[in-house]
Protein backbone atom coordinates (compact mmCIF):
# COMPACT_ATOMS: atom_id res chain seq x y z
CA UNK A 1 0.00 0.00 0.00
CA UNK A 2 1.49 3.00 -0.89
CA UNK A 3 1.21 5.94 1.25
CA UNK A 4 -0.61 8.04 -1.75
CA UNK A 5 -3.33 5.55 -1.46
CA UNK A 6 -4.10 6.11 1.84
CA UNK A 7 -3.57 10.12 1.83
CA UNK A 8 -5.96 10.44 -1.66
CA UNK A 9 -8.29 7.59 0.39
CA UNK A 10 -8.41 9.82 3.53
CA UNK A 11 -8.80 13.40 1.74
CA UNK A 12 -11.71 12.11 -0.26
CA UNK A 13 -13.30 11.90 3.34
CA UNK A 14 -12.92 15.24 4.47
CA UNK A 15 -14.62 18.22 3.22
CA UNK A 16 -13.07 20.93 1.09
CA UNK A 17 -12.59 24.10 3.91
CA UNK A 18 -12.83 21.80 6.45
CA UNK A 19 -10.94 23.10 10.06
CA UNK A 20 -8.81 19.69 10.65
CA UNK A 21 -6.87 18.38 13.69
CA UNK A 22 -4.48 15.39 12.60
CA UNK A 23 -3.78 13.67 15.77
CA UNK A 24 0.00 11.92 15.61
CA UNK A 25 0.54 13.98 12.29
CA UNK A 26 3.88 12.35 11.59
CA UNK A 27 5.91 14.65 9.02
CA UNK A 28 2.88 16.57 7.73
CA UNK A 29 2.29 15.41 4.51
CA UNK A 30 -1.28 14.37 5.15
CA UNK A 31 -2.17 18.08 6.89
CA UNK A 32 -0.15 19.54 4.41
CA UNK A 33 -2.20 18.16 1.71
CA UNK A 34 -5.64 18.86 2.97
CA UNK A 35 -4.52 22.41 3.21
CA UNK A 36 -2.95 22.72 -0.50
CA UNK A 37 -5.26 20.40 -1.90
CA UNK A 38 -8.64 21.05 -0.09
CA UNK A 39 -8.44 24.75 1.37
CA UNK A 40 -8.32 23.17 5.04
CA UNK A 41 -6.83 24.90 8.01
CA UNK A 42 -5.93 23.06 11.07
CA UNK A 43 -3.44 21.45 13.29
CA UNK A 44 -1.05 18.41 13.90
CA UNK A 45 -0.09 16.77 17.02
CA UNK A 46 3.45 15.06 17.20
CA UNK A 47 4.92 13.80 19.95
CA UNK A 48 8.59 13.04 17.98
CA UNK A 49 11.21 15.42 17.80
CA UNK A 50 12.03 14.75 14.42
CA UNK A 51 8.54 14.92 12.88
CA UNK A 52 7.65 18.14 14.46
CA UNK A 53 10.54 19.62 12.86
CA UNK A 54 9.88 18.24 9.85
CA UNK A 55 5.86 19.49 10.03
CA UNK A 56 7.65 23.12 10.54
CA UNK A 57 9.88 22.44 7.47
CA UNK A 58 6.49 21.97 5.78
CA UNK A 59 5.33 24.96 7.10
CA UNK A 60 2.19 23.28 9.12
CA UNK A 61 1.06 24.17 12.20
CA UNK A 62 1.92 21.20 14.98
CA UNK A 63 1.90 21.09 18.00
CA UNK A 64 4.30 18.97 20.30
CA UNK A 65 1.75 17.34 22.82
CA UNK A 66 1.77 13.86 24.26
CA UNK A 67 -1.81 11.92 23.10
CA UNK A 68 -1.69 9.85 26.43
CA UNK A 69 -1.89 12.91 27.90
CA UNK A 70 -5.43 13.42 26.11
CA UNK A 71 -6.93 15.94 24.09
CA UNK A 72 -7.82 18.70 27.47
CA UNK A 73 -6.16 21.50 25.36
CA UNK A 74 -9.05 21.66 22.50
CA UNK A 75 -12.69 22.64 23.08
CA UNK A 76 -15.54 20.89 22.17
CA UNK A 77 -16.73 20.75 18.62
CA UNK A 78 -13.93 22.79 17.61
CA UNK A 79 -12.98 21.06 14.55
CA UNK A 80 -14.87 19.90 11.39
CA UNK A 81 -12.14 16.71 11.28
CA UNK A 82 -10.46 15.00 13.48
CA UNK A 83 -8.07 12.27 11.86
CA UNK A 84 -6.61 9.51 13.78
CA UNK A 85 -4.36 7.90 10.82
CA UNK A 86 -1.99 4.96 12.08
CA UNK A 87 -1.97 6.72 15.61
CA UNK A 88 -4.74 4.81 17.09
CA UNK A 89 -2.95 1.40 17.24
CA UNK A 90 0.36 3.26 19.60
CA UNK A 91 -2.03 4.33 22.02
CA UNK A 92 -2.55 2.71 25.51
CA UNK A 93 -6.15 4.88 26.09
CA UNK A 94 -7.14 4.04 22.23
CA UNK A 95 -10.72 3.50 23.54
CA UNK A 96 -10.70 7.24 25.57
CA UNK A 97 -8.99 8.82 22.28
CA UNK A 98 -11.43 7.40 19.96
CA UNK A 99 -14.26 9.51 22.23
CA UNK A 100 -12.35 12.40 22.44
CA UNK A 101 -11.93 12.35 19.22
CA UNK A 102 -15.97 12.51 18.98
CA UNK A 103 -16.02 14.99 21.47
CA UNK A 104 -13.35 17.73 19.75
CA UNK A 105 -14.53 16.82 16.31
CA UNK A 106 -17.65 16.62 14.13
CA UNK A 107 -16.14 13.86 12.12
CA UNK A 108 -13.57 11.25 12.65
CA UNK A 109 -11.57 9.71 10.53
CA UNK A 110 -9.67 6.87 11.45
CA UNK A 111 -7.27 4.34 9.59
CA UNK A 112 -5.30 1.80 11.34
CA UNK A 113 -3.62 -1.56 10.27
CA UNK A 114 -6.84 -3.99 9.73
CA UNK A 115 -4.91 -7.19 11.59
CA UNK A 116 -7.38 -9.34 10.22
CA UNK A 117 -6.19 -9.25 6.83
CA UNK A 118 -5.92 -12.83 5.28
CA UNK A 119 -1.87 -13.09 5.10
CA UNK A 120 -1.57 -12.23 9.34
CA UNK A 121 -4.80 -14.99 9.64
CA UNK A 122 -2.13 -17.22 7.48
CA UNK A 123 1.11 -16.26 9.70
CA UNK A 124 -0.44 -17.13 12.85
CA UNK A 125 -2.56 -19.94 11.21
CA UNK A 126 1.47 -21.12 11.10
CA UNK A 127 1.56 -20.32 14.87
CA UNK A 128 4.17 -16.92 14.05
CA UNK A 129 2.66 -13.04 14.64
CA UNK A 130 2.68 -11.74 11.29
CA UNK A 131 5.61 -9.70 9.68
CA UNK A 132 4.39 -8.05 6.51
CA UNK A 133 4.93 -4.89 4.59
CA UNK A 134 2.07 -3.44 6.94
CA UNK A 135 2.92 -4.43 9.91
CA UNK A 136 6.78 -4.33 9.45
CA UNK A 137 7.77 -5.05 13.36
CA UNK A 138 8.54 -8.36 15.30
CA UNK A 139 6.36 -9.35 17.89
CA UNK A 140 8.90 -8.30 20.80
CA UNK A 141 9.72 -4.51 19.43
CA UNK A 142 6.31 -3.50 17.84
CA UNK A 143 4.95 0.20 18.52
CA UNK A 144 1.29 -1.07 17.75
CA UNK A 145 -0.17 -1.89 20.99
CA UNK A 146 -3.42 -2.43 20.38
CA UNK A 147 -3.69 -4.45 17.40
CA UNK A 148 -7.20 -5.16 15.43
CA UNK A 149 -9.41 -5.79 13.39
CA UNK A 150 -11.64 -3.96 10.67
CA UNK A 151 -14.49 -5.77 12.44
CA UNK A 152 -13.57 -4.94 15.77
CA UNK A 153 -13.80 -1.52 15.27
CA UNK A 154 -17.53 -1.96 14.12
CA UNK A 155 -17.77 -2.67 17.02
CA UNK A 156 -16.15 -0.54 19.17
CA UNK A 157 -17.77 2.26 17.50
CA UNK A 158 -21.70 0.85 18.06
CA UNK A 159 -20.52 0.36 21.69
CA UNK A 160 -19.43 3.77 22.62
CA UNK A 161 -22.24 5.64 20.05
CA UNK A 162 -20.57 6.42 17.44
CA UNK A 163 -22.51 6.68 13.96
CA UNK A 164 -19.73 5.00 11.24
CA UNK A 165 -20.38 7.62 7.94
CA UNK A 166 -18.73 5.41 5.78
CA UNK A 167 -16.10 2.13 6.19
CA UNK A 168 -13.67 0.77 3.82
CA UNK A 169 -10.06 -0.90 3.43
CA UNK A 170 -7.05 -0.40 1.85
CA UNK A 171 -4.79 -2.91 0.04
CA UNK A 172 -2.29 -2.76 -2.42
CA UNK A 173 -3.03 0.76 -3.10
CA UNK A 174 -6.72 -0.22 -4.02
CA UNK A 175 -9.67 0.82 -1.99
CA UNK A 176 -11.59 -2.21 -0.64
CA UNK A 177 -15.14 -2.33 -0.70
CA UNK A 178 -15.98 -6.51 0.08
CA UNK A 179 -15.13 -8.86 2.84
CA UNK A 180 -13.04 -5.89 3.97
CA UNK A 181 -11.95 -7.85 7.08
CA UNK A 182 -9.99 -10.44 4.89
CA UNK A 183 -8.79 -8.58 1.99
CA UNK A 184 -7.58 -5.06 3.38
CA UNK A 185 -4.43 -4.27 4.94
CA UNK A 186 -6.12 -0.89 6.17
CA UNK A 187 -9.22 -0.30 7.82
CA UNK A 188 -10.54 2.91 6.98
CA UNK A 189 -13.64 4.52 8.69
CA UNK A 190 -15.34 7.69 9.02
CA UNK A 191 -17.55 8.41 12.10
CA UNK A 192 -19.59 10.88 13.61
CA UNK A 193 -21.57 10.74 17.25
CA UNK B 1 30.16 40.22 13.02
CA UNK B 2 31.10 43.61 14.22
CA UNK B 3 28.30 45.84 15.70
CA UNK B 4 27.89 49.05 17.06
CA UNK B 5 25.07 50.47 19.04
CA UNK B 6 22.87 53.68 18.01
CA UNK B 7 21.20 56.06 20.33
CA UNK B 8 17.73 57.75 19.37
CA UNK B 9 16.56 60.93 21.44
CA UNK B 10 12.72 60.28 21.58
CA UNK B 11 10.89 64.30 22.20
CA UNK B 12 7.80 63.24 22.28
CA UNK B 13 6.36 62.62 25.87
CA UNK B 14 5.84 58.93 26.29
CA UNK B 15 2.75 58.50 28.50
CA UNK B 16 2.64 55.62 30.73
CA UNK B 17 0.90 52.84 31.86
CA UNK B 18 0.71 53.72 35.28
CA UNK B 19 -0.30 57.27 33.83
CA UNK B 20 3.06 58.65 34.27
CA UNK B 21 4.74 60.54 31.95
CA UNK B 22 8.10 60.18 31.05
CA UNK B 23 9.10 63.82 29.25
CA UNK B 24 11.67 62.82 26.98
CA UNK B 25 14.12 59.65 26.71
CA UNK B 26 16.64 57.73 24.29
CA UNK B 27 16.50 54.36 23.64
CA UNK B 28 19.54 52.49 22.41
CA UNK B 29 19.76 49.86 20.14
CA UNK B 30 21.50 47.80 17.00
CA UNK B 31 20.68 46.45 14.02
CA UNK B 32 21.78 43.46 12.42
CA UNK B 33 21.29 42.76 8.74
CA UNK B 34 20.04 44.65 5.62
CA UNK B 35 16.48 45.97 5.84
CA UNK B 36 14.95 45.22 2.13
CA UNK B 37 13.74 47.99 -0.57
CA UNK B 38 10.17 47.01 0.21
CA UNK B 39 10.80 47.23 4.57
CA UNK B 40 9.26 43.65 5.13
CA UNK B 41 11.74 41.38 6.42
CA UNK B 42 12.74 43.00 9.92
CA UNK B 43 12.61 41.23 13.02
CA UNK B 44 12.65 42.83 16.70
CA UNK B 45 14.24 41.06 19.45
CA UNK B 46 13.00 42.01 22.92
CA UNK B 47 15.06 41.22 25.63
CA UNK B 48 14.31 39.17 29.57
CA UNK B 49 15.71 40.60 32.74
CA UNK B 50 18.98 41.08 32.76
CA UNK B 51 19.49 41.36 28.91
CA UNK B 52 20.40 44.39 26.42
CA UNK B 53 20.79 45.86 22.67
CA UNK B 54 23.53 43.58 22.37
CA UNK B 55 21.75 40.71 21.23
CA UNK B 56 24.09 39.22 18.82
CA UNK B 57 27.57 39.97 16.85
CA UNK B 58 30.70 41.34 18.61
CA UNK B 59 31.80 44.91 19.64
CA UNK B 60 35.06 46.33 18.82
CA UNK B 61 36.93 49.41 20.51
CA UNK B 62 38.60 52.36 19.19
CA UNK B 63 41.51 50.96 17.21
CA UNK B 64 38.55 48.21 15.22
CA UNK B 65 39.40 45.26 17.57
CA UNK B 66 36.99 43.09 18.60
CA UNK B 67 36.47 43.60 22.09
CA UNK B 68 36.84 39.63 23.74
CA UNK B 69 33.88 38.21 24.66
CA UNK B 70 31.29 40.78 23.38
CA UNK B 71 29.28 38.44 21.73
CA UNK B 72 25.69 39.43 22.39
CA UNK B 73 23.15 37.29 24.21
CA UNK B 74 21.54 35.80 21.28
CA UNK B 75 24.42 35.26 19.44
CA UNK B 76 23.85 31.20 19.31
CA UNK B 77 20.59 32.02 17.30
CA UNK B 78 21.08 35.49 15.44
CA UNK B 79 23.43 36.29 12.52
CA UNK B 80 24.51 35.22 9.11
CA UNK B 81 23.57 31.41 8.62
CA UNK B 82 22.14 31.29 11.91
CA UNK B 83 18.59 30.16 12.80
CA UNK B 84 17.53 33.85 12.49
CA UNK B 85 19.53 34.15 9.63
CA UNK B 86 20.17 38.22 9.17
CA UNK B 87 21.52 37.35 5.58
CA UNK B 88 17.76 37.14 5.07
CA UNK B 89 16.03 39.14 7.79
CA UNK B 90 16.77 42.32 9.20
CA UNK B 91 17.37 41.99 13.20
CA UNK B 92 16.84 44.95 15.77
CA UNK B 93 17.50 44.71 19.30
CA UNK B 94 16.22 47.16 21.54
CA UNK B 95 17.09 47.67 24.80
CA UNK B 96 14.42 48.87 27.08
CA UNK B 97 13.42 51.90 29.35
CA UNK B 98 14.19 51.89 32.41
CA UNK B 99 17.36 49.33 32.11
CA UNK B 100 20.91 50.17 33.11
CA UNK B 101 22.37 49.42 29.91
CA UNK B 102 22.01 52.56 27.60
CA UNK B 103 18.19 53.59 27.13
CA UNK B 104 16.95 56.14 29.72
CA UNK B 105 16.77 54.35 33.15
CA UNK B 106 17.11 55.31 36.94
CA UNK B 107 21.22 56.13 36.84
CA UNK B 108 20.65 58.23 34.28
CA UNK B 109 19.91 62.67 34.96
CA UNK B 110 16.22 63.22 35.76
CA UNK B 111 15.61 66.38 34.18
CA UNK B 112 13.63 67.66 36.60
CA UNK B 113 15.99 67.80 39.16
CA UNK B 114 19.46 67.46 37.76
CA UNK B 115 19.88 64.12 39.69
CA UNK B 116 20.55 60.55 38.68
CA UNK B 117 16.36 59.49 38.70
CA UNK B 118 17.03 56.82 41.35
CA UNK B 119 13.94 55.48 42.60
CA UNK B 120 12.09 58.26 40.86
CA UNK B 121 11.96 56.75 38.02
CA UNK B 122 8.78 56.00 36.87
CA UNK B 123 7.44 52.10 37.05
CA UNK B 124 7.72 51.53 33.44
CA UNK B 125 5.28 48.02 32.08
CA UNK B 126 5.71 45.74 29.29
CA UNK B 127 2.73 47.41 27.64
CA UNK B 128 5.12 51.38 27.66
CA UNK B 129 7.80 48.81 27.16
CA UNK B 130 5.67 47.84 23.40
CA UNK B 131 5.04 51.52 23.05
CA UNK B 132 8.47 52.53 23.01
CA UNK B 133 9.69 49.87 20.67
CA UNK B 134 6.89 50.89 18.35
CA UNK B 135 8.42 54.15 17.98
CA UNK B 136 11.64 53.43 17.35
CA UNK B 137 10.07 51.25 14.72
CA UNK B 138 8.70 54.41 13.25
CA UNK B 139 12.18 56.17 13.65
CA UNK B 140 13.46 53.37 11.19
CA UNK B 141 10.41 53.72 8.61
CA UNK B 142 8.81 50.18 9.59
CA UNK B 143 5.38 49.84 9.29
CA UNK B 144 5.32 45.88 9.58
CA UNK B 145 7.49 43.46 11.42
CA UNK B 146 8.17 40.29 9.87
CA UNK B 147 8.16 39.07 13.50
CA UNK B 148 8.92 40.14 16.38
CA UNK B 149 10.31 37.43 18.90
CA UNK B 150 11.50 37.03 22.56
CA UNK B 151 12.40 34.62 25.49
CA UNK B 152 10.70 34.79 29.14
CA UNK B 153 10.48 38.57 29.51
CA UNK B 154 11.07 38.78 25.84
CA UNK B 155 8.06 36.60 25.30
CA UNK B 156 5.57 38.72 26.95
CA UNK B 157 6.78 41.83 25.35
CA UNK B 158 6.47 39.33 22.26
CA UNK B 159 2.99 38.13 23.39
CA UNK B 160 1.87 42.01 23.81
CA UNK B 161 3.19 42.91 20.54
CA UNK B 162 0.19 40.93 19.00
CA UNK B 163 -2.38 42.53 21.14
CA UNK B 164 -1.19 46.26 20.84
CA UNK B 165 0.01 46.25 17.13
CA UNK B 166 -1.50 43.27 15.82
CA UNK B 167 -1.01 45.03 12.19
CA UNK B 168 2.31 45.79 12.63
CA UNK B 169 3.84 41.75 12.97
CA UNK B 170 3.35 38.78 10.97
CA UNK B 171 4.52 36.53 13.44
CA UNK B 172 5.28 35.94 16.84
CA UNK B 173 8.08 33.93 18.38
CA UNK B 174 7.34 33.19 22.25
CA UNK B 175 10.14 31.40 23.89
CA UNK B 176 10.11 30.19 27.33
CA UNK B 177 7.26 32.37 28.36
CA UNK B 178 3.85 32.81 29.90
CA UNK B 179 0.71 34.98 30.28
CA UNK B 180 1.40 36.18 33.27
CA UNK B 181 3.77 35.19 36.61
CA UNK B 182 2.16 32.24 38.75
CA UNK B 183 2.25 33.60 42.63
CA UNK B 184 5.51 31.08 43.52
CA UNK B 185 7.37 33.13 40.46
CA UNK B 186 6.12 36.74 42.12
CA UNK B 187 7.40 35.35 45.60
CA UNK B 188 11.18 34.71 44.43
CA UNK B 189 11.14 38.64 42.52
CA UNK B 190 10.06 40.04 45.97
CA UNK B 191 12.55 37.95 47.63
CA UNK B 192 15.00 39.55 45.32
CA UNK B 193 13.55 42.98 45.88
CA UNK B 194 13.37 42.49 49.27
CA UNK B 195 16.83 42.27 49.88
CA UNK B 196 17.80 44.77 47.66
CA UNK B 197 15.85 47.17 49.45
CA UNK B 198 16.71 46.18 52.75
CA UNK B 199 20.50 46.63 51.90
CA UNK B 200 21.19 49.48 54.09
CA UNK B 201 23.36 51.06 50.66
CA UNK B 202 20.08 50.96 49.12
CA UNK B 203 19.53 54.37 50.59
CA UNK B 204 15.34 54.56 49.47
CA UNK B 205 16.70 54.14 46.23
CA UNK B 206 19.26 57.22 45.94
CA UNK B 207 22.67 55.33 46.61
CA UNK B 208 23.92 56.83 43.67
CA UNK B 209 23.65 60.51 45.36
CA UNK B 210 25.47 59.23 48.03
CA UNK B 211 27.74 57.32 46.03
CA UNK B 212 26.68 54.23 47.36
CA UNK B 213 26.02 50.60 45.31
CA UNK B 214 23.60 48.43 47.36
CA UNK B 215 25.88 45.37 46.04
CA UNK B 216 24.97 42.82 49.21
CA UNK B 217 21.22 43.09 48.09
CA UNK B 218 22.12 42.55 43.95
CA UNK B 219 24.14 39.51 44.83
CA UNK B 220 21.68 38.00 46.83
CA UNK B 221 18.72 38.79 44.27
CA UNK B 222 20.85 36.92 41.79
CA UNK B 223 21.58 34.25 43.61
CA UNK B 224 17.74 33.62 43.97
CA UNK B 225 17.46 34.67 40.48
CA UNK B 226 20.36 31.85 39.08
CA UNK B 227 18.55 28.72 41.40
CA UNK B 228 15.62 29.27 39.58
CA UNK B 229 17.01 29.44 36.03
CA UNK B 230 18.36 26.10 36.17
CA UNK B 231 16.82 23.02 36.71
CA UNK B 232 17.25 20.68 40.39
CA UNK B 233 19.18 18.12 37.65
CA UNK B 234 21.41 20.17 35.85
CA UNK B 235 22.58 21.61 39.37
CA UNK B 236 22.91 18.29 41.06
CA UNK B 237 25.16 17.13 38.08
CA UNK B 238 27.33 19.92 38.06
CA UNK B 239 27.64 20.47 41.65
CA UNK B 240 26.42 17.80 43.72
CA UNK B 241 27.32 17.88 47.01
CA UNK B 242 31.04 18.66 45.60
CA UNK B 243 33.32 20.71 48.19
CA UNK B 244 35.11 24.08 47.23
CA UNK B 245 38.94 22.68 47.17
CA UNK B 246 41.41 24.33 49.42
CA UNK B 247 44.60 24.36 48.31
CA UNK B 248 46.39 22.95 51.51
CA UNK B 249 43.50 20.39 52.51
CA UNK B 250 43.85 18.36 48.77
CA UNK B 251 47.21 18.33 49.33
CA UNK B 252 46.99 16.16 52.55
CA UNK B 253 44.14 14.57 50.94
CA UNK B 254 46.25 13.30 47.80
CA UNK B 255 49.30 12.43 50.08
CA UNK B 256 46.90 10.91 53.36
CA UNK B 257 44.77 9.37 51.74
CA UNK B 258 44.40 5.46 52.09
CA UNK B 259 40.53 4.40 51.91
CA UNK B 260 39.64 7.46 49.58
CA UNK B 261 40.92 6.51 46.46
CA UNK B 262 37.48 6.03 44.35
CA UNK B 263 36.65 9.68 45.45
CA UNK B 264 38.29 12.79 43.94
CA UNK B 265 40.81 15.36 46.20
CA UNK B 266 37.76 17.75 46.39
CA UNK B 267 35.45 15.13 47.86
CA UNK B 268 37.48 13.50 49.85
CA UNK B 269 38.99 16.42 52.02
CA UNK B 270 36.88 17.10 55.72
CA UNK B 271 34.60 19.61 56.23
CA UNK B 272 35.36 22.76 57.64
CA UNK B 273 32.60 22.80 60.38
CA UNK B 274 31.83 26.54 59.42
CA UNK B 275 28.79 28.17 59.14
CA UNK B 276 30.07 31.17 56.94
CA UNK B 277 32.53 29.67 54.67
CA UNK B 278 32.08 28.84 51.72
CA UNK B 279 31.72 24.80 51.97
CA UNK B 280 30.27 23.29 49.06
CA UNK B 281 31.24 24.50 45.23
CA UNK B 282 27.08 25.25 44.77
CA UNK B 283 27.96 28.13 47.28
CA UNK B 284 31.00 29.43 45.56
CA UNK B 285 29.50 29.57 42.43
CA UNK B 286 26.35 31.81 43.73
CA UNK B 287 28.24 33.52 45.27
CA UNK B 288 30.89 34.44 42.22
CA UNK B 289 27.96 34.91 39.53
CA UNK B 290 26.06 37.30 42.58
CA UNK B 291 29.47 39.28 42.65
CA UNK B 292 29.51 39.83 39.14
CA UNK B 293 25.86 40.76 38.81
CA UNK B 294 26.12 43.72 41.50
CA UNK B 295 29.37 44.75 39.79
CA UNK B 296 27.24 45.42 36.55
CA UNK B 297 23.69 45.99 37.22
CA UNK B 298 21.98 48.85 38.72
CA UNK B 299 19.38 47.86 41.66
CA UNK B 300 16.45 50.34 40.72
CA UNK B 301 16.50 48.48 37.23
CA UNK B 302 16.31 44.89 38.76
CA UNK B 303 13.26 46.24 40.57
CA UNK B 304 11.74 48.04 37.88
CA UNK B 305 12.59 45.50 35.61
CA UNK B 306 11.10 42.16 37.87
CA UNK B 307 7.94 44.46 38.75
CA UNK B 308 7.10 44.70 34.79
CA UNK B 309 7.17 41.09 34.94
CA UNK B 310 4.52 40.73 37.71
CA UNK B 311 1.98 43.25 36.42
CA UNK B 312 2.15 41.43 32.80
CA UNK B 313 -1.17 39.90 32.65
CA UNK B 314 -3.34 40.50 29.54
CA UNK B 315 -6.00 39.00 30.81
CA UNK B 316 -6.51 40.44 33.68
CA UNK B 317 -8.65 43.57 31.15
CA UNK B 318 -10.88 40.31 30.30
CA UNK B 319 -11.54 38.63 33.64
CA UNK B 320 -8.85 35.99 33.76
CA UNK B 321 -10.06 35.18 30.25
CA UNK B 322 -7.34 34.83 28.42
CA UNK B 323 -8.67 33.21 25.34
CA UNK B 324 -10.49 36.86 24.76
CA UNK B 325 -7.61 38.71 25.64
CA UNK B 326 -5.83 37.30 22.78
CA UNK B 327 -8.62 37.51 20.22
CA UNK B 328 -7.31 41.20 18.64
CA UNK B 329 -3.90 39.06 17.65
CA UNK B 330 -3.91 38.67 14.19
CA UNK B 331 0.36 36.99 13.68
CA UNK B 332 1.03 33.70 13.14
CA UNK B 333 2.86 31.85 16.60
CA UNK B 334 6.01 29.67 17.42
CA UNK B 335 6.12 28.67 21.05
CA UNK B 336 8.77 27.08 22.61
CA UNK B 337 8.98 25.54 26.12
CA UNK B 338 11.30 23.46 27.83
CA UNK B 339 10.39 20.64 29.93
CA UNK B 340 12.65 21.00 32.66
CA UNK B 341 11.77 25.18 32.27
CA UNK B 342 9.68 25.25 35.82
CA UNK B 343 9.98 29.11 36.32
CA UNK B 344 8.49 29.65 33.08
CA UNK B 345 7.34 25.69 32.55
CA UNK B 346 5.69 24.03 29.77
CA UNK B 347 2.20 24.30 31.01
CA UNK B 348 2.28 27.65 30.62
CA UNK B 349 3.39 28.04 27.15
CA UNK B 350 0.46 25.35 26.72
CA UNK B 351 -2.16 27.89 28.34
CA UNK B 352 -0.82 30.68 25.55
CA UNK B 353 -1.58 27.50 22.87
CA UNK B 354 -5.05 26.78 23.81
CA UNK B 355 -6.28 30.60 23.77
CA UNK B 356 -4.41 30.85 20.35
CA UNK B 357 -6.45 28.01 19.41
CA UNK B 358 -9.71 29.03 20.81
CA UNK B 359 -8.75 32.45 18.35
CA UNK B 360 -8.04 29.70 15.45
CA UNK B 361 -4.53 31.23 15.04
CA UNK B 362 -1.94 30.21 13.62
CA UNK B 363 0.29 28.35 16.25
CA UNK B 364 2.75 25.91 16.34
CA UNK B 365 4.51 24.44 19.67
CA UNK B 366 7.70 22.89 20.23
CA UNK B 367 8.34 21.48 24.05
CA UNK B 368 12.14 20.57 24.07
CA UNK B 369 12.86 18.13 26.39
CA UNK B 370 15.98 19.58 27.33
CA UNK B 371 17.36 19.30 30.81
CA UNK B 372 18.55 22.88 31.41
CA UNK B 373 15.67 24.29 33.03
CA UNK B 374 15.12 27.97 31.92
CA UNK B 375 18.11 28.62 31.23
CA UNK B 376 18.20 26.47 27.87
CA UNK B 377 16.28 29.38 26.05
CA UNK B 378 20.55 30.71 25.88
CA UNK B 379 21.77 27.71 25.55
CA UNK B 380 22.30 25.51 22.04
CA UNK B 381 19.74 22.48 22.13
CA UNK B 382 19.94 21.20 18.28
CA UNK B 383 16.79 20.61 18.04
CA UNK B 384 15.18 24.61 19.80
CA UNK B 385 17.71 25.85 17.04
CA UNK B 386 16.17 23.40 14.55
CA UNK B 387 12.93 24.40 14.70
CA UNK B 388 13.25 28.21 15.38
CA UNK B 389 15.27 27.65 11.89
CA UNK B 390 12.19 25.81 10.11
CA UNK B 391 10.29 28.54 11.05
CA UNK B 392 11.84 31.30 9.94
CA UNK B 393 12.80 29.09 6.89
CA UNK B 394 9.68 28.05 5.79
CA UNK B 395 6.58 30.08 7.70
CA UNK B 396 8.13 33.64 7.81
CA UNK B 397 7.84 35.17 4.30
CA UNK B 398 9.28 38.20 3.23
CA UNK B 399 7.69 40.32 0.03
CA UNK B 400 10.76 41.27 -1.43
Amino acid sequence: MSDHTLIDAIARLVPVGSRVLDLGCGDGTLLAHLVKQRQCTGYGVEIDDAKVHACLQRGVNVLQLNLEDGLSMFDDKSFDVVLQIDTLQHLRNAQTMLLETARVGRLGVIAFPNFAHWPNRLSVLQGRMPVTKRLPYQWYDTPNIRVGTFADFEVLAQRNGLTIQDSFGLAEGRVVRSMVNLMASTAVFSVSL
Amino acid sequence: MIVTPQTHRFTEPLPLQSGAVLPAYELVYETYGTLNADRSNAVLICHALNASHHVAGVHADAQGQIVPRSEGWWDNMIGPGKPLDTNRFFVIGVNNLGSCFGSTGPTHINPATGQPWGADFPVVTVEDWVNAQARLLDVLGIQQLAAVMGGSLGGMQTLSWTLQYPDRMRHAVVVASAPNLTAENIAFNEVARRAIVTDPDFAQGFYLREGLIPKRGLRIARMIGHITYLSDDVMNEKFGRHLKPLAEQVAVAATGAEDDAARSPAEARAYRYSTQDVEFQIESYLRHQGDKFSEYFDANTYLLITRALDYFDPARAHGGNLAQALASAQASFLLISFTTDWRFSPARSREIVRALLQNRRDVSYAEIDAPHGHDAFLLDDPRYMQAVRAYFDHKVSIRA
